[in-house]
Protein backbone atom coordinates (compact mmCIF):
# COMPACT_ATOMS: atom_id res chain seq x y z
CA UNK A 1 0.00 0.00 0.00
CA UNK A 2 2.92 2.33 -0.97
CA UNK A 3 1.10 4.23 -3.07
CA UNK A 4 -2.48 5.32 -4.02
CA UNK A 5 -3.10 2.89 -6.61
CA UNK A 6 -1.88 0.23 -4.31
CA UNK A 7 -4.46 1.53 -2.02
CA UNK A 8 -7.51 1.26 -4.12
CA UNK A 9 -6.43 -1.92 -5.35
CA UNK A 10 -6.52 -3.25 -1.69
CA UNK A 11 -9.63 -1.67 -1.05
CA UNK A 12 -11.63 -3.17 -4.37
CA UNK A 13 -9.75 -6.60 -3.59
CA UNK A 14 -9.08 -8.65 -0.23
CA UNK A 15 -10.47 -5.60 1.70
CA UNK A 16 -13.86 -5.79 0.06
CA UNK A 17 -13.70 -9.59 0.43
CA UNK A 18 -13.31 -9.41 4.05
CA UNK A 19 -16.14 -6.48 4.45
CA UNK A 20 -18.94 -8.21 2.63
CA UNK A 21 -17.75 -11.56 3.89
CA UNK A 22 -18.16 -10.28 7.74
CA UNK A 23 -21.17 -8.27 7.09
CA UNK A 24 -23.21 -11.02 4.98
CA UNK A 25 -21.75 -13.39 7.92
CA UNK A 26 -23.15 -10.93 10.69
CA UNK A 27 -26.34 -10.02 9.43
CA UNK A 28 -27.56 -13.48 8.22
CA UNK A 29 -26.63 -15.04 11.93
CA UNK A 30 -28.34 -11.81 13.58
CA UNK A 31 -31.77 -12.49 11.22
CA UNK A 32 -32.02 -16.70 11.66
CA UNK A 33 -31.60 -15.71 15.40
CA UNK A 34 -34.38 -13.50 15.17
CA UNK A 35 -36.61 -15.68 13.03
CA UNK A 36 -36.06 -19.14 14.67
CA UNK A 37 -36.30 -17.73 18.01
CA UNK A 38 -39.69 -16.42 16.80
CA UNK A 39 -42.35 -15.30 19.57
CA UNK A 40 -44.14 -17.16 22.29
CA UNK A 41 -47.27 -19.22 21.26
CA UNK A 42 -50.29 -17.59 21.35
CA UNK A 43 -52.86 -19.96 22.51
CA UNK A 44 -55.86 -17.12 22.53
CA UNK A 45 -58.17 -17.23 19.88
CA UNK A 46 -57.42 -15.45 16.63
CA UNK A 47 -59.42 -12.60 15.74
CA UNK A 48 -57.87 -12.09 12.51
CA UNK A 49 -54.74 -13.20 10.20
CA UNK A 50 -51.31 -12.06 10.66
CA UNK A 51 -49.52 -11.42 7.32
CA UNK A 52 -51.90 -8.89 5.73
CA UNK A 53 -51.81 -6.23 8.94
CA UNK A 54 -47.99 -7.69 8.97
CA UNK A 55 -46.84 -6.21 6.07
CA UNK A 56 -49.10 -3.20 5.95
CA UNK A 57 -47.48 -1.90 9.11
CA UNK A 58 -44.15 -2.20 7.41
CA UNK A 59 -45.27 0.21 5.72
CA UNK A 60 -47.50 2.51 7.25
CA UNK A 61 -45.38 2.62 10.77
CA UNK A 62 -42.48 4.62 8.32
CA UNK A 63 -45.25 7.35 8.26
CA UNK A 64 -44.93 9.20 11.48
CA UNK A 65 -47.78 10.06 13.34
CA UNK A 66 -49.46 13.78 13.28
CA UNK A 67 -48.65 13.89 16.87
CA UNK A 68 -45.19 12.79 16.11
CA UNK A 69 -44.75 15.23 13.44
CA UNK A 70 -46.19 17.68 15.35
CA UNK A 71 -43.63 17.27 18.69
CA UNK A 72 -40.85 16.45 16.45
CA UNK A 73 -40.99 17.93 12.72
CA UNK A 74 -37.43 18.74 12.50
CA UNK A 75 -36.58 14.61 13.09
CA UNK A 76 -39.06 13.43 10.70
CA UNK A 77 -38.21 15.94 8.09
CA UNK A 78 -34.74 15.53 8.05
CA UNK A 79 -34.87 11.99 8.84
CA UNK A 80 -36.74 11.23 5.74
CA UNK A 81 -34.76 13.61 3.41
CA UNK A 82 -30.98 12.00 4.09
CA UNK A 83 -32.87 8.55 4.37
CA UNK A 84 -33.82 9.19 1.24
CA UNK A 85 -30.91 10.96 0.05
CA UNK A 86 -28.86 7.84 1.27
CA UNK A 87 -30.82 5.32 -0.48
CA UNK A 88 -31.21 6.80 -3.70
CA UNK A 89 -27.48 7.69 -4.34
CA UNK A 90 -26.95 4.00 -2.84
CA UNK A 91 -28.97 2.43 -5.32
CA UNK A 92 -28.97 4.42 -8.30
CA UNK A 93 -25.53 6.25 -9.41
CA UNK A 94 -24.28 4.30 -12.38
CA UNK A 95 -21.36 3.10 -11.06
CA UNK A 96 -22.92 1.65 -7.53
CA UNK A 97 -25.55 -0.63 -9.77
CA UNK A 98 -22.40 -1.94 -11.83
CA UNK A 99 -21.13 -3.27 -8.65
CA UNK A 100 -23.63 -4.72 -7.23
CA UNK A 101 -24.49 -5.82 -10.61
CA UNK A 102 -21.06 -7.98 -10.79
CA UNK A 103 -21.65 -9.02 -7.10
CA UNK A 104 -25.65 -10.30 -7.13
CA UNK A 105 -26.21 -9.94 -10.99
CA UNK A 106 -28.83 -8.14 -10.67
CA UNK A 107 -29.07 -4.89 -12.44
CA UNK A 108 -31.42 -1.55 -12.68
CA UNK A 109 -31.98 1.29 -14.57
CA UNK A 110 -30.13 4.64 -12.75
CA UNK A 111 -30.16 8.28 -12.76
CA UNK A 112 -28.14 11.15 -14.64
CA UNK A 113 -24.96 11.76 -12.66
CA UNK A 114 -26.18 15.74 -11.64
CA UNK A 115 -29.33 14.23 -10.29
CA UNK A 116 -27.42 12.00 -7.92
CA UNK A 117 -24.95 14.66 -7.32
CA UNK A 118 -27.42 16.91 -6.07
CA UNK A 119 -29.17 14.24 -3.88
CA UNK A 120 -25.72 13.14 -2.45
CA UNK A 121 -25.38 17.40 -1.41
CA UNK A 122 -28.46 17.19 0.30
CA UNK A 123 -28.10 13.92 1.94
CA UNK A 124 -24.84 15.21 3.38
CA UNK A 125 -26.50 18.57 4.66
CA UNK A 126 -29.13 17.14 6.08
CA UNK A 127 -27.03 14.65 8.07
CA UNK A 128 -24.89 17.54 9.43
CA UNK A 129 -28.14 19.01 10.53
CA UNK A 130 -29.00 15.64 12.18
CA UNK A 131 -26.12 15.60 14.08
CA UNK A 132 -25.73 19.48 15.35
CA UNK A 133 -29.37 18.81 16.37
CA UNK A 134 -28.36 15.91 18.20
CA UNK A 135 -25.51 18.54 19.81
CA UNK A 136 -27.66 21.08 20.41
CA UNK A 137 -30.93 19.42 21.45
CA UNK A 138 -30.78 18.88 25.63
CA UNK A 139 -33.10 15.83 25.54
CA UNK A 140 -31.15 13.94 22.54
CA UNK A 141 -27.70 15.41 24.07
CA UNK A 142 -28.83 13.31 27.00
CA UNK A 143 -30.10 10.38 25.42
CA UNK A 144 -27.20 10.03 22.77
CA UNK A 145 -24.68 7.67 23.41
CA UNK A 146 -20.91 7.37 21.87
CA UNK A 147 -22.47 4.56 19.75
CA UNK A 148 -24.55 7.36 18.01
CA UNK A 149 -22.04 9.16 17.41
CA UNK A 150 -20.07 6.39 16.19
CA UNK A 151 -23.04 5.48 13.73
CA UNK A 152 -23.75 9.13 12.31
CA UNK A 153 -19.94 9.39 11.44
CA UNK A 154 -19.83 5.56 9.88
CA UNK A 155 -22.63 6.62 7.70
CA UNK A 156 -21.72 9.95 6.75
CA UNK A 157 -18.60 8.89 5.60
CA UNK A 158 -19.31 7.19 2.92
CA UNK A 159 -21.50 9.88 1.68
CA UNK A 160 -18.96 12.36 2.04
CA UNK A 161 -15.94 10.78 0.32
CA UNK A 162 -18.36 9.69 -2.60
CA UNK A 163 -18.91 13.48 -3.07
CA UNK A 164 -15.11 14.28 -2.39
CA UNK A 165 -14.34 11.32 -5.34
CA UNK A 166 -17.29 12.16 -7.70
CA UNK A 167 -15.79 15.76 -7.61
CA UNK A 168 -12.25 14.82 -7.91
CA UNK A 169 -11.65 17.04 -5.03
CA UNK A 170 -8.57 14.93 -3.66
CA UNK A 171 -6.04 14.12 -5.75
CA UNK A 172 -4.90 11.48 -7.12
CA UNK A 173 -8.58 10.05 -8.06
CA UNK A 174 -7.27 6.79 -6.56
CA UNK A 175 -6.49 8.06 -3.11
CA UNK A 176 -10.00 9.52 -3.28
CA UNK A 177 -11.99 6.48 -4.73
CA UNK A 178 -9.69 4.33 -2.25
CA UNK A 179 -10.92 6.30 0.60
CA UNK A 180 -14.75 6.08 -0.22
CA UNK A 181 -14.52 2.28 -0.98
CA UNK A 182 -12.88 1.65 2.39
CA UNK A 183 -15.26 4.02 4.02
CA UNK A 184 -18.12 1.81 2.67
CA UNK A 185 -16.36 -1.33 3.74
CA UNK A 186 -16.14 0.12 7.56
CA UNK A 187 -19.82 0.78 7.13
CA UNK A 188 -20.42 -2.62 6.03
CA UNK A 189 -18.32 -4.24 8.71
CA UNK A 190 -19.91 -2.65 11.47
CA UNK A 191 -23.43 -2.48 10.36
CA UNK A 192 -24.46 -6.24 11.81
CA UNK A 193 -23.49 -5.40 15.02
CA UNK A 194 -24.59 -2.11 15.94
CA UNK A 195 -27.72 0.02 15.83
CA UNK A 196 -27.23 -0.15 11.86
CA UNK A 197 -29.03 -3.37 12.02
CA UNK A 198 -32.24 -1.34 11.66
CA UNK A 199 -31.68 -1.42 7.80
CA UNK A 200 -33.07 -4.75 8.36
CA UNK A 201 -34.65 -5.27 11.82
CA UNK A 202 -36.80 -2.01 11.77
CA UNK A 203 -39.03 -3.80 9.26
CA UNK A 204 -39.18 -7.18 10.70
CA UNK A 205 -40.16 -5.46 14.12
CA UNK A 206 -43.04 -3.67 12.28
CA UNK A 207 -43.89 -6.84 10.72
CA UNK A 208 -44.52 -8.04 14.23
CA UNK A 209 -46.04 -5.35 15.74
CA UNK A 210 -48.55 -5.33 13.00
CA UNK A 211 -49.21 -8.89 13.07
CA UNK A 212 -49.91 -8.80 16.74
CA UNK A 213 -52.19 -6.69 16.20
CA UNK A 214 -53.58 -8.27 12.88
CA UNK A 215 -54.40 -11.29 14.91
CA UNK A 216 -55.98 -9.35 17.85
CA UNK A 217 -58.37 -7.91 15.12
CA UNK A 218 -57.11 -4.35 15.89
CA UNK A 219 -55.83 -1.54 13.46
CA UNK A 220 -52.47 -1.15 14.05
CA UNK B 1 28.93 9.53 -29.96
CA UNK B 2 27.66 13.24 -29.08
CA UNK B 3 28.90 15.31 -32.07
CA UNK B 4 30.12 18.89 -31.66
CA UNK B 5 27.09 19.84 -33.63
CA UNK B 6 24.56 21.92 -32.84
CA UNK B 7 20.61 20.88 -32.71
CA UNK B 8 19.90 23.24 -35.45
CA UNK B 9 22.50 22.35 -37.41
CA UNK B 10 21.68 18.78 -37.09
CA UNK B 11 17.53 19.26 -37.68
CA UNK B 12 18.61 21.53 -41.04
CA UNK B 13 21.03 18.58 -42.33
CA UNK B 14 18.23 16.51 -41.81
CA UNK B 15 16.01 18.97 -44.10
CA UNK B 16 13.55 20.53 -41.20
CA UNK B 17 12.86 23.34 -42.30
CA UNK B 18 12.70 26.88 -40.17
CA UNK B 19 9.13 26.71 -40.25
CA UNK B 20 8.81 23.16 -39.29
CA UNK B 21 11.07 23.82 -36.00
CA UNK B 22 9.59 26.49 -34.94
CA UNK B 23 5.95 24.82 -35.09
CA UNK B 24 7.99 22.36 -32.78
CA UNK B 25 9.31 25.18 -30.18
CA UNK B 26 4.90 26.31 -30.05
CA UNK B 27 3.67 23.35 -29.67
CA UNK B 28 6.46 21.85 -27.06
CA UNK B 29 5.72 25.43 -24.97
CA UNK B 30 1.89 24.82 -25.70
CA UNK B 31 2.25 21.00 -24.60
CA UNK B 32 4.01 22.14 -21.13
CA UNK B 33 1.82 25.12 -19.94
CA UNK B 34 4.77 27.45 -20.66
CA UNK B 35 3.77 30.99 -21.56
CA UNK B 36 3.49 31.78 -25.68
CA UNK B 37 6.83 34.12 -25.09
CA UNK B 38 8.80 31.05 -24.07
CA UNK B 39 8.29 29.80 -27.38
CA UNK B 40 11.46 31.87 -29.04
CA UNK B 41 13.57 31.12 -25.89
CA UNK B 42 12.69 27.71 -26.11
CA UNK B 43 14.08 27.51 -30.06
CA UNK B 44 16.69 29.32 -29.23
CA UNK B 45 18.04 27.10 -26.77
CA UNK B 46 17.13 24.08 -28.82
CA UNK B 47 18.95 25.63 -31.41
CA UNK B 48 22.20 26.00 -29.49
CA UNK B 49 22.27 22.65 -27.97
CA UNK B 50 24.82 20.43 -28.42
CA UNK B 51 23.18 17.23 -29.05
CA UNK B 52 23.71 14.87 -25.54
CA UNK B 53 24.86 11.73 -25.48
CA UNK B 54 21.96 9.72 -24.83
CA UNK B 55 22.38 6.09 -24.33
CA UNK B 56 19.01 3.92 -24.53
CA UNK B 57 18.84 0.11 -22.66
CA UNK B 58 16.08 -2.05 -23.30
CA UNK B 59 15.36 -4.61 -20.67
CA UNK B 60 12.16 -7.02 -20.53
CA UNK B 61 9.99 -5.04 -22.96
CA UNK B 62 8.68 -6.04 -26.30
CA UNK B 63 9.67 -2.79 -28.07
CA UNK B 64 6.58 -1.72 -28.47
CA UNK B 65 7.76 1.85 -26.92
CA UNK B 66 10.79 2.09 -29.32
CA UNK B 67 8.58 1.04 -32.28
CA UNK B 68 5.67 3.59 -30.80
CA UNK B 69 8.31 6.06 -31.16
CA UNK B 70 10.08 5.45 -34.40
CA UNK B 71 6.62 4.04 -36.73
CA UNK B 72 5.32 7.45 -37.00
CA UNK B 73 3.81 7.26 -40.29
CA UNK B 74 5.67 10.20 -41.73
CA UNK B 75 9.00 11.66 -40.37
CA UNK B 76 8.02 14.27 -37.39
CA UNK B 77 10.24 16.71 -36.05
CA UNK B 78 9.75 14.94 -32.71
CA UNK B 79 11.57 11.79 -34.28
CA UNK B 80 14.04 13.87 -36.15
CA UNK B 81 14.67 14.92 -32.64
CA UNK B 82 15.10 11.85 -30.79
CA UNK B 83 16.83 10.31 -33.60
CA UNK B 84 19.86 13.00 -33.55
CA UNK B 85 20.21 13.02 -30.42
CA UNK B 86 19.74 9.21 -29.06
CA UNK B 87 21.51 7.08 -31.04
CA UNK B 88 24.82 6.41 -28.93
CA UNK B 89 23.74 3.10 -28.13
CA UNK B 90 20.15 1.58 -28.93
CA UNK B 91 20.36 -2.44 -29.10
CA UNK B 92 17.27 -2.69 -31.17
CA UNK B 93 18.16 0.21 -33.83
CA UNK B 94 21.64 0.29 -34.02
CA UNK B 95 23.43 -0.86 -36.55
CA UNK B 96 26.75 -2.20 -34.29
CA UNK B 97 26.06 -5.55 -32.42
CA UNK B 98 28.19 -7.48 -30.44
CA UNK B 99 31.41 -6.19 -28.74
CA UNK B 100 31.26 -3.53 -30.82
CA UNK B 101 27.78 -2.34 -29.83
CA UNK B 102 29.14 -2.55 -26.17
CA UNK B 103 32.12 -0.69 -26.81
CA UNK B 104 29.85 2.39 -28.00
CA UNK B 105 28.29 2.01 -25.06
CA UNK B 106 31.38 2.36 -22.65
CA UNK B 107 33.15 4.96 -24.94
CA UNK B 108 29.57 7.46 -24.89
CA UNK B 109 29.57 6.59 -21.18
CA UNK B 110 33.62 7.54 -20.96
CA UNK B 111 33.18 10.66 -23.14
CA UNK B 112 30.13 12.21 -21.48
CA UNK B 113 30.44 11.19 -17.65
CA UNK B 114 27.99 13.21 -15.94
CA UNK B 115 26.28 14.40 -18.56
CA UNK B 116 24.65 12.11 -20.31
CA UNK B 117 20.98 10.69 -20.41
CA UNK B 118 20.15 6.93 -19.55
CA UNK B 119 16.43 5.84 -21.36
CA UNK B 120 15.12 3.04 -20.03
CA UNK B 121 12.39 0.82 -21.74
CA UNK B 122 11.88 -2.45 -19.72
CA UNK B 123 11.50 -3.94 -16.29
CA UNK B 124 14.78 -5.53 -14.95
CA UNK B 125 15.03 -8.92 -12.55
CA UNK B 126 15.36 -7.59 -9.28
CA UNK B 127 18.22 -8.16 -7.15
CA UNK B 128 16.90 -11.18 -4.82
CA UNK B 129 16.02 -12.74 -8.32
CA UNK B 130 17.63 -15.13 -10.25
CA UNK B 131 20.32 -12.63 -12.59
CA UNK B 132 19.88 -15.13 -15.61
CA UNK B 133 16.45 -14.13 -16.91
CA UNK B 134 17.36 -11.15 -18.77
CA UNK B 135 20.60 -10.45 -19.63
CA UNK B 136 22.55 -8.85 -22.71
CA UNK B 137 26.06 -9.46 -23.72
CA UNK B 138 26.26 -11.83 -21.05
CA UNK B 139 25.71 -8.86 -18.37
CA UNK B 140 22.50 -9.01 -16.38
CA UNK B 141 20.22 -6.52 -16.54
CA UNK B 142 21.01 -5.10 -13.02
CA UNK B 143 24.67 -4.58 -13.64
CA UNK B 144 24.01 -3.02 -16.71
CA UNK B 145 21.89 -0.35 -15.75
CA UNK B 146 24.28 0.07 -12.23
CA UNK B 147 26.86 0.56 -14.44
CA UNK B 148 25.36 2.90 -17.13
CA UNK B 149 23.51 5.05 -14.54
CA UNK B 150 26.74 5.64 -12.26
CA UNK B 151 28.56 8.76 -14.78
CA UNK B 152 24.91 9.51 -15.63
CA UNK B 153 22.68 13.06 -15.25
CA UNK B 154 19.73 11.68 -14.99
CA UNK B 155 17.37 8.42 -16.10
CA UNK B 156 14.45 8.36 -18.19
CA UNK B 157 12.06 5.33 -17.62
CA UNK B 158 10.28 4.97 -20.68
CA UNK B 159 6.89 2.90 -20.99
CA UNK B 160 4.93 1.36 -17.98
CA UNK B 161 7.61 -1.33 -17.76
CA UNK B 162 10.40 0.54 -16.99
CA UNK B 163 8.50 3.26 -14.99
CA UNK B 164 6.39 0.74 -12.73
CA UNK B 165 7.82 -3.04 -13.76
CA UNK B 166 4.19 -3.14 -16.49
CA UNK B 167 3.21 -6.41 -17.34
CA UNK B 168 6.73 -8.81 -16.57
CA UNK B 169 5.29 -7.84 -12.76
CA UNK B 170 1.94 -9.08 -13.56
CA UNK B 171 1.08 -11.73 -10.84
CA UNK B 172 2.79 -13.68 -10.17
CA UNK B 173 6.01 -12.01 -11.59
CA UNK B 174 7.97 -14.98 -12.47
CA UNK B 175 10.97 -12.73 -13.42
CA UNK B 176 11.01 -11.21 -10.04
CA UNK B 177 10.54 -7.94 -12.04
CA UNK B 178 11.16 -4.65 -10.68
CA UNK B 179 11.50 -1.05 -11.91
CA UNK B 180 13.72 1.23 -12.31
CA UNK B 181 12.88 3.53 -9.60
CA UNK B 182 12.78 0.66 -7.77
CA UNK B 183 16.95 0.16 -8.21
CA UNK B 184 17.90 3.61 -8.93
CA UNK B 185 17.81 6.18 -6.12
CA UNK B 186 20.88 8.54 -5.88
CA UNK B 187 19.95 10.03 -9.36
CA UNK B 188 16.88 11.66 -10.55
CA UNK B 189 14.69 9.41 -12.16
CA UNK B 190 11.35 10.73 -14.62
CA UNK B 191 8.97 8.08 -15.52
CA UNK B 192 7.30 8.60 -18.55
CA UNK B 193 4.35 5.58 -18.78
CA UNK B 194 1.97 3.99 -20.71
CA UNK B 195 1.98 0.87 -23.15
CA UNK B 196 3.48 2.59 -24.85
CA UNK B 197 3.57 6.12 -23.60
CA UNK B 198 2.80 9.08 -26.03
CA UNK B 199 5.82 9.61 -28.65
CA UNK B 200 5.12 13.49 -28.20
CA UNK B 201 5.58 12.86 -24.62
CA UNK B 202 9.36 11.63 -24.70
CA UNK B 203 10.74 14.30 -26.56
CA UNK B 204 8.50 16.94 -24.59
CA UNK B 205 10.53 15.80 -21.58
CA UNK B 206 13.49 15.73 -23.34
CA UNK B 207 13.43 18.81 -25.25
CA UNK B 208 12.45 20.40 -22.10
CA UNK B 209 15.84 19.20 -21.04
CA UNK B 210 17.51 20.83 -23.54
CA UNK B 211 16.01 24.39 -22.95
CA UNK B 212 16.44 24.64 -19.54
CA UNK B 213 19.42 22.28 -18.70
CA UNK B 214 16.90 21.07 -15.61
CA UNK B 215 13.87 18.01 -15.59
CA UNK B 216 10.44 19.01 -15.42
CA UNK B 217 8.46 19.38 -12.54
CA UNK B 218 7.51 16.15 -11.22
CA UNK B 219 4.10 14.39 -9.75
CA UNK B 220 3.98 12.02 -7.05
CA UNK B 221 4.77 8.93 -9.35
CA UNK B 222 8.01 11.24 -10.47
CA UNK B 223 5.85 11.72 -13.93
CA UNK B 224 6.20 15.49 -15.83
CA UNK B 225 3.35 16.98 -14.34
CA UNK B 226 2.56 19.00 -17.95
CA UNK B 227 1.96 15.61 -19.63
CA UNK B 228 0.58 13.60 -16.48
CA UNK B 229 -1.23 16.64 -14.30
CA UNK B 230 -4.53 15.93 -15.55
CA UNK B 231 -6.70 12.65 -15.90
CA UNK B 232 -8.28 11.25 -19.13
CA UNK B 233 -12.01 11.59 -17.61
CA UNK B 234 -11.33 15.51 -17.23
CA UNK B 235 -10.20 15.92 -20.42
CA UNK B 236 -12.09 13.30 -22.11
CA UNK B 237 -14.71 14.11 -25.32
CA UNK B 238 -17.22 11.72 -24.34
CA UNK B 239 -17.15 13.26 -20.71
CA UNK B 240 -20.84 15.20 -21.15
CA UNK B 241 -22.46 12.30 -21.49
CA UNK B 242 -20.65 10.50 -18.25
CA UNK B 243 -21.95 13.58 -17.07
CA UNK B 244 -25.72 13.05 -18.25
CA UNK B 245 -25.80 9.52 -17.00
CA UNK B 246 -25.90 8.68 -21.01
CA UNK B 247 -23.35 5.55 -21.44
CA UNK B 248 -22.37 2.54 -23.95
CA UNK B 249 -23.55 -1.10 -22.53
CA UNK B 250 -22.20 -3.31 -25.27
CA UNK B 251 -19.95 -2.57 -27.88
CA UNK B 252 -22.35 -2.68 -30.77
CA UNK B 253 -25.12 -0.81 -28.75
CA UNK B 254 -27.46 2.18 -29.77
CA UNK B 255 -25.10 4.28 -27.43
CA UNK B 256 -21.49 2.87 -28.64
CA UNK B 257 -22.31 4.14 -31.98
CA UNK B 258 -23.90 7.65 -30.73
CA UNK B 259 -20.35 7.68 -29.02
CA UNK B 260 -21.79 7.42 -25.25
CA UNK B 261 -19.44 7.06 -22.09
CA UNK B 262 -17.72 3.43 -22.17
CA UNK B 263 -17.42 3.47 -18.54
CA UNK B 264 -19.89 0.73 -18.36
CA UNK B 265 -17.54 -0.73 -20.43
CA UNK B 266 -14.68 -0.90 -17.93
CA UNK B 267 -13.24 2.72 -19.35
CA UNK B 268 -10.27 3.29 -16.19
CA UNK B 269 -10.36 7.36 -17.45
CA UNK B 270 -11.18 8.48 -14.81
CA UNK B 271 -8.38 7.17 -12.58
CA UNK B 272 -5.85 7.09 -15.30
CA UNK B 273 -3.28 10.32 -15.91
CA UNK B 274 -2.30 10.49 -19.22
CA UNK B 275 -1.95 12.95 -22.10
CA UNK B 276 -3.88 10.95 -24.74
CA UNK B 277 -6.89 12.84 -24.86
CA UNK B 278 -5.03 15.96 -25.54
CA UNK B 279 -2.38 14.89 -27.47
CA UNK B 280 -3.98 11.81 -29.29
CA UNK B 281 -2.10 9.19 -31.13
CA UNK B 282 -0.98 8.80 -34.69
CA UNK B 283 -0.07 12.71 -35.99
CA UNK B 284 -3.69 13.78 -33.82
CA UNK B 285 -5.68 11.28 -35.46
CA UNK B 286 -7.20 9.45 -32.78
CA UNK B 287 -6.74 7.41 -29.17
CA UNK B 288 -8.48 5.16 -28.02
CA UNK B 289 -11.90 6.02 -26.37
CA UNK B 290 -12.18 8.15 -29.56
CA UNK B 291 -11.93 4.63 -31.91
CA UNK B 292 -14.54 3.52 -29.17
CA UNK B 293 -12.35 1.61 -26.91
CA UNK B 294 -12.24 1.78 -23.03
CA UNK B 295 -9.41 3.43 -21.62
CA UNK B 296 -6.85 0.74 -19.93
CA UNK B 297 -5.28 3.01 -17.68
CA UNK B 298 -1.88 2.49 -18.78
CA UNK B 299 0.05 4.75 -17.41
CA UNK B 300 -0.90 3.77 -14.22
CA UNK B 301 1.06 1.40 -11.69
CA UNK B 302 -0.72 -1.78 -11.57
CA UNK B 303 -2.76 -1.80 -14.12
CA UNK B 304 -1.93 -4.59 -15.79
CA UNK B 305 -3.68 -6.54 -12.61
CA UNK B 306 -6.36 -4.37 -11.62
CA UNK B 307 -9.09 -6.55 -12.28
CA UNK B 308 -10.85 -6.75 -15.81
CA UNK B 309 -10.20 -4.23 -18.65
CA UNK B 310 -13.45 -4.43 -19.49
CA UNK B 311 -15.51 -4.33 -16.23
CA UNK B 312 -16.35 -0.83 -14.58
CA UNK B 313 -14.01 1.07 -12.42
CA UNK B 314 -16.36 0.71 -9.11
CA UNK B 315 -16.60 -3.57 -10.13
CA UNK B 316 -14.52 -5.03 -7.03
CA UNK B 317 -11.35 -7.07 -8.35
CA UNK B 318 -12.40 -10.77 -7.32
CA UNK B 319 -15.63 -12.01 -7.76
CA UNK B 320 -17.43 -11.18 -4.37
CA UNK B 321 -20.55 -13.35 -5.11
CA UNK B 322 -19.42 -16.10 -3.88
CA UNK B 323 -17.96 -15.10 -1.25
CA UNK B 324 -21.18 -13.25 -0.20
CA UNK B 325 -23.28 -16.74 -0.74
CA UNK B 326 -20.43 -18.56 1.31
CA UNK B 327 -20.45 -16.27 4.35
CA UNK B 328 -24.13 -15.57 3.95
CA UNK B 329 -25.00 -19.20 4.36
CA UNK B 330 -22.22 -19.39 7.43
CA UNK B 331 -24.47 -16.99 9.25
CA UNK B 332 -27.40 -18.69 8.87
CA UNK B 333 -25.70 -21.55 10.10
CA UNK B 334 -24.33 -19.59 13.12
CA UNK B 335 -27.56 -17.92 13.55
CA UNK B 336 -29.93 -20.98 13.39
CA UNK B 337 -27.36 -22.36 15.78
CA UNK B 338 -27.31 -19.81 18.19
CA UNK B 339 -31.49 -19.80 18.08
CA UNK B 340 -31.33 -23.48 18.35
CA UNK B 341 -28.71 -23.36 21.60
CA UNK B 342 -31.07 -20.53 23.42
CA UNK B 343 -34.36 -22.90 22.65
CA UNK B 344 -33.05 -25.75 24.23
CA UNK B 345 -31.70 -24.15 26.98
CA UNK B 346 -35.22 -22.16 27.36
CA UNK B 347 -36.83 -26.33 27.32
CA UNK B 348 -34.25 -27.44 30.32
CA UNK B 349 -35.01 -24.80 31.96
CA UNK B 350 -38.52 -25.76 32.32
CA UNK B 351 -37.80 -29.17 32.25
CA UNK B 352 -35.94 -28.62 35.18
CA UNK B 353 -38.63 -26.36 36.80
CA UNK B 354 -39.87 -27.25 40.48
CA UNK B 355 -43.03 -25.43 41.06
CA UNK B 356 -43.42 -24.19 44.66
CA UNK B 357 -46.68 -23.57 46.58
CA UNK B 358 -46.94 -20.64 48.93
CA UNK B 359 -47.60 -22.67 51.88
CA UNK B 360 -43.99 -24.73 51.01
CA UNK B 361 -42.70 -21.46 51.31
CA UNK B 362 -44.08 -20.18 54.30
CA UNK B 363 -43.01 -23.90 55.80
CA UNK B 364 -39.40 -23.15 54.35
CA UNK B 365 -39.19 -19.70 56.13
Amino acid sequence: MSDPMDFLLWTKGPMFDWAIAIFALGMLARIFEIFMLGRKTNYAEPKGSEWGPGFKTMLTRSVADPGTFKRAGFDVLVGWVWHIGFLLVLFLFIPHIELIKSVLGLSWPGLPNPIIDSIAAVTIVGLIAALIHRLLHPVKQHLSTKEDYFIWAVTFLPVLTGYIAYHRLINPYPLALGLHVLSVEVFLIVLPFTKLTHMFTAFIARWYNGAIFGRKGVES
Amino acid sequence: MASQQTLGESLRDHGVSRRGFLKFCAATASMMTLPPTMTSAIAAALEQARRPSVIWLSFQECTGCTESLTRSHSPTVENLILDVISLDYHHTLQAASGDAAEEARMKAMEENHGSYLVVVDGSLPGPDSNMGYSTIAGHSNLDILKETVEGAAAVVSVGTCAAFGGLPMANPNPTGAVAVQDLITDKPVINVPGCPPVPTVITGVLAHYLTFGSLPELDSYNRPLAFFGQSIHDRCYRRPFYDKGLFAETFDDEGAKKGWCLYRLGCKGPSTYNACATMRWNAGTSWPIESGHPCLGCSEPKFWDAGSFYKALSVPTNSAGSTLAAAGLTGAIVGGAAAALAKKEQQAVVAEREPVTVEELEQKL
